[in-house]
């Protein structure tokens, strides 16, 4: 039995959840509305605007209870990034994943009350969450109030460009979550990570 | 040489402008009153100046009238000459007008505009439908004042403002409306409470987007459909196939397939609507990253099983 590390405090238990279920419902309707189809709707389109816009209301209040949290916690001190050698350890980070991995090789850097994310989910976290998210959130409600958006941006319709970086960023994050979803079968055993984040107890390797 | 070329320039000056000023002078008898929020004229009774208010109705805007198409015309083209004569016949209320198709019926001039398709679908319409021949051209277009809309390159905003105020003069104007109906206009806002987004709806997309049915050959459609038959399904517009394409952009969309081809997003920089505006490019790039990534997951994923079931 590997040790155990308490690492996910209830109240990131909990934005967590509501953060993946948000954004589930985004990404489904999201798509559904880029694609929309009278003929072949995945939502349909009210009710696909309808749950956008909501679970879009509740991810962003979700986000800032989570920046509050972390303010007055310790676990903002997994996002900084010190970015001497920050190539470095990268590239050691991205050799495990390539090649160590088949190789049984330890982690280069395994979790630690001091720092439980790898430099490559590091670097990840901090630009979803502090690059993506807000362009996401910034774009999202832009287009809440298109009243507000500039018509016209070097002849490019102003919406337009807004709602293609919302498109973009959104893209992005989902690439992102399929990432995090398959890196997450590569704890302890296959669904050790699972399991943590929903107890708090991280399974050392 | 100089004084006769200057008197030259003159002369061919003052016959070129020469029609245009005796119509101003024309029409400036009737402007003078029917111009006018007030109008004078000399009581033969009481030997005073009486002020009156010029009925609304009969009001013209001279500055609109001056921009509209029908600008180079004499008031008398149209209105009887008898009119000329203060206070005007009690029986010049009887007059006939013209409709459209009178003046542009079978004119080759015209032959774009499709004014007897026009006038077919009209009379096809709820309006003249219910109304009969109390319905006319001018319940809708202020003769006085119309001007092209959608065949003009300006912002299309301005085209959907154009196009609404005509169905808002009597929709929410309920001395207009009151002219065919003994009930008062319902409240816009009210009976398209379901609409989402209403505001954002009404700036940006015309009335008869949703309210007529679409015909090939006639830019503006006149066929006004019972409010039943109206689109009420969001993905009519906001979908690639957008019926938009067809009504209020279609003459853009032409304009541009004519010149430099199709895109999309670029017709609509205008206005955005989710689903309509895909970008082409972005769509196979994202879907090419995408497979590309769970490409790489699903080796790396088989990768683990076999290698590590080995050792």
């Amino acid at each position: 039995m590997s040790a155990k590390l308490y690492l996910y405090p209830l109240w990131l238990r909990v934005w967590h959840a509501f953060n993946a279920l948000f954004f589930l419902v985004l990404l489904i309707t999201g798509i559904s509305m880029q694609y929309s189809s009278p003929d072949l709707p995945i939502v349909p389109f009210e009710l696909a605007v309808a749950s956008h816009n909501i679970a879009g209301i509740g991810i962003v209040i979700a986000y800032v209870l989570f920046l509050l949290a972390m303010m007055f916690s310790p676990n903002k001190k997994h996002y900084k990034i010190q970015f001497k050698g920050l190539i470095g350890r990268l590239t050691k980070q991205i050799q495990y994943y390539v090649f160590g991995v088949f190789k049984k090789q330890e982690p280069p850097f395994p979790t630690t009350e001091a720092m439980k994310f790898n430099p490559l989910q590091q670097v990840t976290y901090v630009a979803v969450l502090f690059v993506l998210f807000p362009i996401l959130a910034i774009t999202g409600i832009a287009l809440f109030f298109p009243e507000l958006i500039v018509n016209n941006v070097f002849g490019v319709g102003g919406t337009l460009l807004t709602a293609l970086l919302h498109a973009s960023a959104g893209f992005v994050v989902s690439m992102f979550l399929f990432i995090h979803l398959y890196f997450a079968t590569m704890g302890a055993t296959f669904t050790s990570n699972f399991k943590s984040i929903v107890s708090g107890f991280h399974e050392a390797h | 040489m100089k004084k006769l070329k200057r008197s030259l320039f003159l002369s061919v000056f003052c016959l070129a402008i020469l029609p245009y000023s005796l119509l101003a002078q024309q029409n400036e008898k009737c402007l003078s009153c029917h111009g006018e929020v007030f109008y004078q004229y000399e009581n033969e009774w009481t030997g005073q100046m009486d002020k009156r208010p010029m009925n609304p109705f009969y009001h013209v805007d001279s500055t609109k009238m001056h921009l509209s198409v029908h600008k180079s015309f004499a008031c008398i083209d149209c209105h009887s000459p008898e009119y000329e004569t203060f206070p005007h016949s009690g029986e010049l209320r009887m007059e006939e007008k013209y409709a459209c198709i009178d003046c542009h019926g079978g004119d080759d001039d015209y032959a774009k505009y499709n004014f007897e398709g026009i006038e077919a679908e009209f009379q096809e319409s709820v309006h003249y439908k219910a109304n009969d021949e109390k319905f006319n051209c001018w319940m809708c277009h202020d003769p006085h004042g119309y001007q092209l809309a959608l065949r003009e390159n300006g912002p299309i905003k301005d085209v959907v403002s154009l196009s609404n105020d005509m169905c808002l003069s009597c929709h929410a104007n309920k001395f207009q409306y009151g002219l065919l109906s003994d009930d008062d206009p319902k409240a816009i806002e009210d009976i398209h409470a379901w609409l989402p987004n209403q505001r954002n709806h009404f700036n940006k997309v015309r009335c008869i987007d949703c309210h007529t049915k679409v015909q090939d050959d006639i830019l503006v459609s006149h066929k006004i459909l019972p409010k039943a038959e109206a689109l009420r399904s969001c993905v009519d517009c906001h979908s690639a196939n957008s019926v938009l394409m067809e009504s209020l952009y279609a003459h853009r969309v032409e304009e541009s397939r004519a010149q430099s081809g199709f895109f999309n997003a670029t017709i609509l920089n205008e206005g955005y609507m989710i689903g309509a505006n895909r970008n082409k490019t972005l769509n196979v790039v994202s879907i090419v990253l995408f497979g590309l990534m769970i490409f790489g997951l699903m080796i790396h994923f088989i990768l683990r099983l076999i290698l590590l079931k080995k050792k």
